[in-house]
């Protein structure tokens, strides 16, 4: 997502002045979550809610960051071909009923997984058609996407679901779902570690128990997306192609790349992962009801801004929000409780970053929100449970507020663009 | 002038295309299923147009009508208050909780009302203002966050315990606004036998106001500037963060008033059953429907209703009511499609006048463009 204006800060960041700060590898990553996953485990000791590394919440990370994953992998392929697309919610809707309609009509969850194809396709591609070869906002566009998939959705589970049983417009019958692959043995060697509690162990334990018990061959599938998109963008040419079509368009119209077909392309794919992510919900949930993307492409699109435009920084966003939602929804008020100390220490280790490399604004602005969070958690025992429901958007729009300065979007994102233009 | 004629002729009729387009593609959808296209237009004409049908949709009207005022006084600018939905809802909420627990005389007490909804609303864009000129954050998502979080607020805020008031078995609403704070409606179809909101006059006012402002004054000049080129706004003088603060809390003060003529003149109360969400997005469709223009909105937020209330119809023959959301998704969508051609049409020939201007001798040169 770009801001088109002048006054936005995105815009007098200096490139050199990003690039060593963002890019964590190899051993760096490992040694991050590493870190994360001690303080994790040191919040839990102290603070006894012992659901917030348990198996249950691993698995519930998995299965609801996923979607969530699926709709900012998506972003990803749209916005680096410059296109914005805010219609991933609207897509991500067609793929929850089509994922559903094809399970249920044909007793089986792979044509589920065509049923979000489809819907994601039909949604991509009159993104496409709007944004690419009409030249409409894009932004204007996605959202008639989400109106427009909002009322076809409603109307064909009228069509299809009114009837059958336990279904109606508002929701579909129970349809068949993935089963679970479990390793046994496996399983109760973590359990028995997982169930002492010991410091770093058992949390580790649980993590890989979570690993063990909770996939499906929908999620593995899935899983291969990431490194596959990562391949194909970085280190194919069409890839280059793509990625230039985001960046300068008419350089790379110059230079021969048909930019309408790499666009189009990138939009279509997009529209698909969004519906997989879609196909994957309902998969999930056993059953397609009204609204169940609750805004899900939203978030999708603010992990992926919150991964910097790449598809590792775009996993670990996802991963928090659906790290995040699944401890409100399984722990409930008490671990989220927990979870504020957490983001307490976090906070306060960025901002004394930022005070040390002396970006005096983020730095002192994120120690007072550290210290205003701390108090919080020591005035109270648990946190409104009305508002616990929304840990995700109020994660985002906090990480949003530290970390847009230093992000670096397509440079033609958002951008209409017609053939010729650059003559 | 002729041009303008001109290109307002051409953005009608681009209009009525997308309305047949839109037209087309249900009846197909329709007749997939077996249903009768002509069937369905006839009943919902018959149903649309009876006098307790016009009743509703002029009162739909005035709230879509301003819910799209809010929208397009932000797209004017190129901001996308996507948070309208959030900051009615909030606003309504707390301007109901206040109305309830204040007692102030008639006259007084309605516009004490109005204007917390309207400090509520703009607080809540002030948010997105502030995230978007201090740390860069697009109002985009900013304000799709602050819709969710608004939602989650609102359900904590209607505590029993806090400013929630049980007024039935289940429902949790907010103290009710006793009949000095109420406003109410007029009777301008007599047949009907109910009556339309009495606010209908301050939205119809805020669509003058919001002519006046945008296209007559100095404030109204410069917010078109920076829609149009912020670098160039810059440029000649124009502060362009304080525009965006100025502009975003104008435009959250108006989403302020979307709840206020259900609430004043017809619940009394605020309850999450009465004020829903999704306001805001039929905000955003009305808006780009009229072009963001308030004559063009008008009539938009009229079409919207009466959509909405003619298709109460179908259900009772069978046929899945939903079916207008999907007209109005296609409408939006191909209405813009049609506008932006419109525009590459004017463009091109506006740019084959001045080459042929420029390549007459001199004295050809009246004819070019202003």
């Amino acid at each position: 997502m770009t801001v088109q204006d002048t006054s936005a800060p995105t815009e007098t960041v200096r490139l050199d002045r990003v690039k060593p700060a963002r890019r964590l590898r190899g051993r760096q990553l490992w040694l991050a979550a590493l870190a994360g996953l001690v303080l994790l485990s040191l919040v839990r000791v102290i603070t006894n809610a012992n659901d917030i590394t348990s198996t249950g919440t691993l698995g519930a990370t998995i299965a609801l960051g996923m979607p969530i994953a699926l709709a900012g992998l998506g972003g990803l392929w749209s916005e680096r071909s410059g296109v914005v697309n805010i219609g991933l919610e609207g897509m991500m809707i067609l793929g929850t009923f089509f994922g559903a309609d094809f399970a249920y009509f044909t007793h089986s969850p792979w044509m589920g997984v065509v049923g979000g194809i489809v819907g994601g396709f039909i949604g991509g591609i009159v993104h496409a058609v709007a944004t690419v070869t009409f030249g409409v906002d894009q932004i204007v566009s996605g959202v008639a996407i989400t109106i427009l998939a909002t009322g076809l959705a409603r109307y064909l589970a009228g069509v299809f679901f009114t009837g059958q049983p336990g279904g109606g417009p508002t929701q579909s019958p129970s349809i068949p779902q993935f089963t679970q692959l479990r390793v046994p043995a496996l399983d109760s060697f973590f359990g028995r570690i997982e169930n002492h509690h010991w410091f770093l162990i058992s949390d580790i334990a649980g993590l890989l128990r979570g690993l063990v018990t909770t996939l499906t061959p929908f999620t593995i599938v899935m899983a291969l997306l990431f490194p596959l998109t990562w391949f194909l963008l970085w280190r194919t040419a069409f890839g280059l192609q793509l990625r230039s079509c985001g960046e300068n368009p008419t350089a790379a119209e110059t230079l021969g790349v048909g930019v309408y077909s790499r666009k189009y392309v990138a939009v279509i794919v997009s529209g698909i992962l969004a519906g997989l992510g879609g196909a994957f919900l309902a998969d999930f949930a056993g059953i397609y009801r009204e609204g169940q993307t609750g805004g899900r492409g939203f978030i999708g699109l603010a992990a992926m801004i919150f991964g910097n435009w790449r598809p590792g920084g775009l996993v670990a966003g996802a991963g928090l929000f659906g790290y995040t939602d699944a401890v409100q929804s399984r722990g409930g008020a008490k671990s989220v409780h927990a979870l504020l100390l957490l983001v307490a220490i976090i906070v306060l280790l960025v901002g004394l970053y930022a005070l040390w490399r002396r970006r005096l604004a983020t730095g002192s602005l994120a120690v007072v929100i550290a210290i205003l969070v701390f108090i919080w958690y020591l005035l109270t025992k648990d946190v409104p449970i009305e508002l616990v429901t929304y840990t995700p958007q109020i994660i985002t729009l906090l990480v949003l507020a530290l970390a847009t300065q230093r992000l670096r979007p397509p440079a033609a994102d958002g951008i209409p663009w017609r053939k010729g233009q650059g003559a | 002038m002729r041009d303008r004629l001109n290109r307002l002729a051409l953005n009608i009729v681009a209009a009525l295309l997308a309305a047949l387009f839109a037209g087309a593609v249900t009846s197909l959808i329709l007749w997939l299923r077996g249903d009768s296209p002509s069937f369905v237009i006839s009943q919902m004409w018959h149903y649309g147009t009876q006098p307790s049908s016009e009743v509703t949709i002029l009162n739909s009207a005035t709230v879509y009508y301003l819910s799209a005022l809010a929208v397009a006084i932000g797209f004017r600018m190129n901001l996308f208050n996507i948070g309208v939905d959030g900051q009615y809802r909030l606003a309504a909420m707390l301007a109901g909780a206040f109305g309830g627990a204040v007692a102030l005389p008639n006259g007084l007490h309605q516009i004490a009302i109005i204007v917390v909804a309207m400090l509520v609303g703009a607080s809540w864009a002030g948010l997105v203002a502030v995230l978007k000129v201090t740390r860069g954050v697009s109002e985009v998502i900013s304000s799709i966050m602050l819709n969710f979080i608004a939602t989650g607020l609102i359900a904590y805020l209607m505590r029993p315990t806090i400013l929630g008031h049980r007024s039935g078995a289940n429902d949790i609403t907010t103290e009710p606004i006793p009949k000095s704070g109420q406003v109410p409606g007029v009777n301008l179809i007599s047949s009907a036998g109910t009556k339309v909101y009495g606010l209908i006059f301050l939205a119809i006012g805020m669509g003058v106001l919001f002519h006046i402002v945008v296209n007559h004054t100095r404030f109204g000049f410069d917010l078109r500037a920076t829609g149009r080129s912020s670098s160039a706004a810059q440029t000649s003088g124009v502060s362009v963060k304080k525009m965006i603060v100025i502009t975003l809390l104008l435009s959250g003060a108006m989403a302020g008033l979307v709840g206020m003529p259900a609430l004043l003149g017809d619940s009394h109360s605020y309850s999450s059953i009465t004020f829903q969400t999704g306001l805001g997005f039929t905000g955003i469709a009305i808006a780009l429907l009229g072009r963001n223009n308030p004559v063009g909105i008008a009539f938009a937020a009229v079409l919207w209703a009466f959509l909405d209330q003619s298709a109460q119809i179908l259900d009772i023959n069978n046929i899945p009511k939903e079916i207008v959301q999907i007209t109005q998704g296609v409408v939006v969508l191909s209405v813009v499609i049609a506008y932006e051609l419109v525009r590459r049409a004017a463009l091109a020939r506006q740019q084959r006048r001045v080459g042929r201007a420029l390549a007459a001798p001199a004295p050809g040169m009246e004819g070019a463009p202003a």
